[in-house]
């Protein structure tokens, strides 16, 4: 909150809470300033300072870039740094994703998430040297970090990961895609058949509401789609494998 | 690899490190390696205070090179070991310094000169070239000078190291928080802390205690009874829409507010701006300071001005030095080992100051200080192994009190 903000109204703001050995979770209510530049993570913050120090919760970033402080707010998936609260309404319902273990309050087991991913992927794409001759190709639309940001949000809108436990999920399957898009070393067919696998791309219902909920661009339906193409291409329809 | 190396045996000299940010996990990996028992405890997210929020730049050290050789021969060192040690965290993208004004200008050759001083590997490029480089540059620009600068991500490069430390035994607990230290016959011999997973408090026991917490250092201290030298020193950053530039743009000049850009994924990070505050917990994120972070960084990359906003915060810096410094600005950015037995203390150190590029040499130092003080004679190791991927940190299930 900037001290050049107007004055601050007060928002309830309900808080998932749970600890390891409670008999079940619970909402605390807690009243929050919240001025226009209030984000979800600057009032969560102020309740850990102001109200309640055994608040757990997860963040590192800021801005949106290391993928910690994914939640669910008023029922949908968000990055907490930056949501702002003021459009938010009077009440804000603040809990963990979903489909995703809680370990305790907002924070879920992101072990979880990256026990999914296939084993080849890495995070930061290696990028070439810039050339003094030339300026490089795209510059206009460059990005270098992988765009996932790893938070999970797509595990938790997908329909189907509410259902089984056994799909490998959105941001998994994407990064195969990427993966196929850019091998970096890595044998396509074993991620074909990583892909291909009854878990993978053949058990998404097209609800698209990962590439919804993404908030890094990375568009998780539509790799997915891609993803089943390229099996497609390769014979490797859902007839093919053994249904799991 | 990593994965196979013994791991401290039970009766190891035991070490309990405060504070999960860079410098705690650089610091558990170095005397993981040398065998000693390491327990870590963090009480928010590992990298949740200052090491996440850093705007993601691998030094180069030009940056310093001027006003601040100690620290910039830091950084060309640990550039090239943490190059080495972490592969794949690093975009190759290197950096320019670009001088705007005739005033810059007139920084120019103190600045080529102190890179040569310095041992920074330097390209002088004519405004055309740099222009040719980088189409959105400022195109009044009067001259570019490339510095090996890079691109990291402010959590996944760290978390490397917690990863690494991790798989070779060390204890390592987020969530956890020192509620105060266990002083026994004038030494710190533990702490009290509350697991926020389970709710639970306890103490936990070592031979020695590290305080790792970075601009909360003085914090912690305080519970020993001791003093350090830190200021906490905030700036605010601003992330936009869109990756305006490839390599880092740094404003050649004298330190100043808005003067580099460091492109990010699809973001383009506007930093900084700097002053002192008593409470790292309490930052605000003044308006006026994003406001100059869009006016100068516009100098640099004009498209700037009008590019979208994703978000602006702050982070507090933990600057060694004098506290009542005006603007942080002239602190060095070197780091310091305390071994508060010079306090009357024994069994507590502090180290402090110091930035991410330099985290893996400040824990060296201050591995050497611990195992002198442990009796341990085993040197460091860290500038040549390689640290596990950061997926490997969270392919273990974690740990918590009982």
């Amino acid at each position: 909150m900037s001290a050049a903000d107007p004055l601050p109204t007060t928002r309830r703001f309900r808080v998932y809470r749970y600890k390891r050995g409670d008999p079940g979770w619970r909402f605390d209510p807690f009243e929050v300033p919240v001025g226009p530049r209030t984000t979800v993570l600057d009032a969560l913050r102020w309740i850990q300072l102001h109200r309640d120090r055994t608040l757990a919760l997860r963040h590192s970033c800021f801005h949106a870039s290391c993928g910690t402080c994914g939640m669910q707010v008023n029922g949908r998936e968000a990055l907490a740094c930056v949501t702002l609260a003021d459009p938010l309404g009077s009440t804000i319902t603040v809990e963990p994703l979903a489909n995703i273990p809680v370990l305790t309050d907002l924070v879920v087991d992101m072990g979880q998430v990256f026990a999914r991913f296939p084993d080849e992927i890495g995070t930061v794409r290696m990028s070439e040297k810039p050339s003094r001759a030339s300026p490089p190709d795209g510059i206009d639309t460059y990005e270098r970090f992988e765009d996932c940001i790893e938070c999970g949000l797509c595990l938790s809108a997908c329909p189907v990961s509410a259902t089984s436990d056994a799909y490998v999920g959105p941001a998994a399957l994407a990064a195969a895609q990427r993966l196929l898009e850019e091998p970096r070393g890595v044998d396509p067919e074993r991620i074909l058949d990583w892909a291909g696998d009854p878990a993978g791309a053949w058990r998404c219902h097209v609800a698209f509401e990962c590439t919804e909920a993404c908030p890094s661009n990375v568009r998780p339906a539509e790799r997915i789609m891609a993803l089943r193409g390229a099996l497609a291409a390769g014979r490797r329809t859902v007839a093919t494998v053994t249904p799991g | 690899m990593t994965r196979s190396a013994p791991r401290a045996s039970r009766d190891a000299p035991h070490v309990l490190i405060v504070g999960g940010g860079g410098t705690g996990g650089a610091l558990a990996h170095d005397l993981t390696l040398r065998g000693v028992r390491i327990t870590l405890v963090e009480r928010g997210e590992f990298t949740s205070g200052t090491t996440g929020r850093h705007h993601g730049l691998l030094h180069s050290g030009a940056r310093y090179a001027v006003s601040d050789r100690e620290s910039a021969i830091e950084c060309i060192e640990e550039n090239a070991i943490l190059r080495s040690i972490c592969p794949g965290s690093f975009e190759e993208n290197d950096g320019l310094f670009v001088a705007i004004t005739d005033e810059d200008m007139d920084y120019y050759d103190d600045f080529v000169e102190g890179c040569k001083a310095c041992g920074i590997p330097i390209e002088e490029l004519a405004p055309q070239e740099a222009l040719r480089m980088e189409p959105l540059l400022n195109p009044g620009l009067k001259a570019a000078v490339r510095v090996p600068d890079a691109t990291m991500d402010a959590m996944r490069m760290p978390l490397r190291f917690f990863a690494t430390a991790k798989h070779r035994g060390a204890t390592l607990y987020n969530f956890m928080e020192v509620l105060d230290l266990v002083i026994d016959g004038g030494a710190v011999t533990g702490a009290t802390v509350r697991d926020l997973v389970t709710g639970s408090e306890g103490d936990l026991h070592a031979d020695l205690v590290v305080n790792a917490t970075g601009p909360w250092s003085e914090k912690i201290a305080r519970m020993a009874g001791v003093d350090v030298p830190i200021s906490p020193s905030p700036g605010v950053m601003l992330a936009l829409r869109g990756r305006l530039c490839n390599m880092v743009i740094n404003r050649m000049h004298r330190s100043g507010d808005g003067d580099i850009v460091v492109p990010q994924r699809g973001l383009s990070v506007v930093g900084t701006s700097s002053w002192t505050v008593e409470d790292p917990d309490e930052l605000d994120v003044p308006e006026d300071h994003v406001a100059r972070m869009r006016e100068e960084g516009s100098k640099l990359i004009p498209a700037i001005a009008q590019a979208v906003s994703r978000a602006a915060w702050s982070a507090a810096r933990p600057l060694i030095g004098a506290k009542d410094a005006d603007s942080g600005r002239e602190l060095s950015r070197t780091f310091k080992t305390i071994d508060h037995v010079e306090d009357g203390v024994e069994g507590f150190v502090t180290i402090t100051g110091g930035k991410a590029t330099t985290l893996r040499g400040m824990a060296e130092l201050c591995g050497d200080v611990i195992c002198r003080k442990l009796g341990i004679d085993r040197p460091c190791s860290t500038r040549s192994v390689t640290t596990l991927p950061h997926t490997a940190f969270y392919a273990e299930t974690e740990r918590r009190l009982a």
